[in-house]
């Protein structure tokens, strides 16, 4: 499956992002979002890709982005997570049904059942923007992510 | 494929010549503990590849996650300062566990340098601005996670044991003779 390509128009979606709360794409119109579609919390090594993101919110910050972190895991497990991890950006659970809106991405690994390494710049407009999938195993960096958001703000 | 934003310059900490055939580049955490168990084999690589190698440490320092990393960072560029960066890049990395401010001074001590001066330059954050930089060029690099290698510019996606590194830089080696 590949991952939606550049000039889609971003599918909707609404997830948990606490165990009561939800929070949809479409209330972040307006400004640019970082869709990052993970594998799964709670691997093995510590300083992986979400660590790394962690890091550059100030610079997002700059471009008025959002980031936000997909998994196939649920809302209790993404909260401990992200509280052992000190995650200052929320996670979203594509729990259940699951996998489907990384699935809509063109991000579901259906042969482990878990999202992909995928990662979606959306505009202000909810157009994809760029868009990236990993090679398994391998963490993206987030080199991308920002020369992906300095093209948006030329 | 990531590639090096930044290539190796003067304001570099290298080991070896600059101009060998190839370069090893590590963005390291001082308190990441894949960055500590790394150390032994870099350093049978380099003697391995002698001449051939010269290696590159840049900070990485993950601070949300590991609260001792930008100050161990600092201090290593405080030792740069006074001569003493890689004396105190092992030091860091084999005292890992117990990193704290009075281990950091004492280790100052140890190399014979101020504790006074280390305090002083850690309080008014002499070294940040160095510390980031390195962190700013390697996000710009594809850095993704710690620690990130990059062999002859290249980041390096392979497994960190010692036979796996051999094979990329001997494959780097032979590219370079091409």
């Amino acid at each position: 499956m590949a991952v939606l390509a550049v000039g889609t128009a971003a599918p909707e979606f609404s997830l948990h992002v606490t165990p009561d709360q939800t929070l949809s794409l479409s209330e972040l119109r307006g400004k640019p979002v970082v869709l990052a579609f993970y594998p799964a919390d709670w691997s093995p090594v510590c300083g992986d890709e979400l660590s790394i993101f962690n890091e550059i919110l100030p610079d997002l910050l700059k471009y008025e982005a959002k980031l936000i972190g997909i998994s196939v895991d649920g809302a209790w497990c993404h909260d401990a997570f992200a509280k052992h991890k000190h995650l200052h950006f929320p996670l979203l659970s594509d729990f259940e049904p699951k996998g489907r809106v990384a699935r809509s991405y063109g991000a579901y690994r259906e042969t482990d059942g878990v999202c992909e390494r995928a990662l979606f710049v959306i505009d202000k407009d909810g157009t994809i923007a760029w868009s990236y999938c990993s090679p398994v195993a391998v963490n993206p960096g987030a080199d991308g992510i920002l020369r992906a958001l300095e093209a948006l703000h030329p | 494929m990531s590639r090096l934003s930044i290539s190796i310059s003067p304001d570099d900490h290298v080991q070896g010549e600059p101009t060998a055939a190839c370069s090893l580049v590590e963005y390291g955490d001082y308190e990441c503990p894949s960055c500590s168990q790394i150390q032994p084999v870099i350093k049978r690589i380099q003697r391995h590849f002698g001449k051939r190698l010269s290696f590159v440490f840049r900070n990485f320092p993950l601070t949300e996650m590991h609260p001792w990393a930008e100050t161990a960072a600092e201090t290593a560029e405080f030792a740069d300062t006074h001569g003493k960066f890689w004396e105190m890049h092992d030091l860091l990395f084999q005292n890992q566990a117990l990193l704290s401010e009075a281990l950091l001074l004492d280790l100052a001590d140890s190399l014979g340098l101020s504790r006074t001066q280390l305090r002083v330059d850690l309080e008014s954050k002499t070294f940040r601005s160095r510390v980031r930089r390195d962190f700013e060029a390697g996000v710009r690099s594809g850095v993704n996670g710690t620690p990130t290698l990059f062999i002859d510019d290249k980041r390096y996606d392979g497994s960190f044991d010692s036979d796996s590194l051999n094979d990329a830089i001997n494959q780097a080696l032979s590219a370079t003779m091409l």
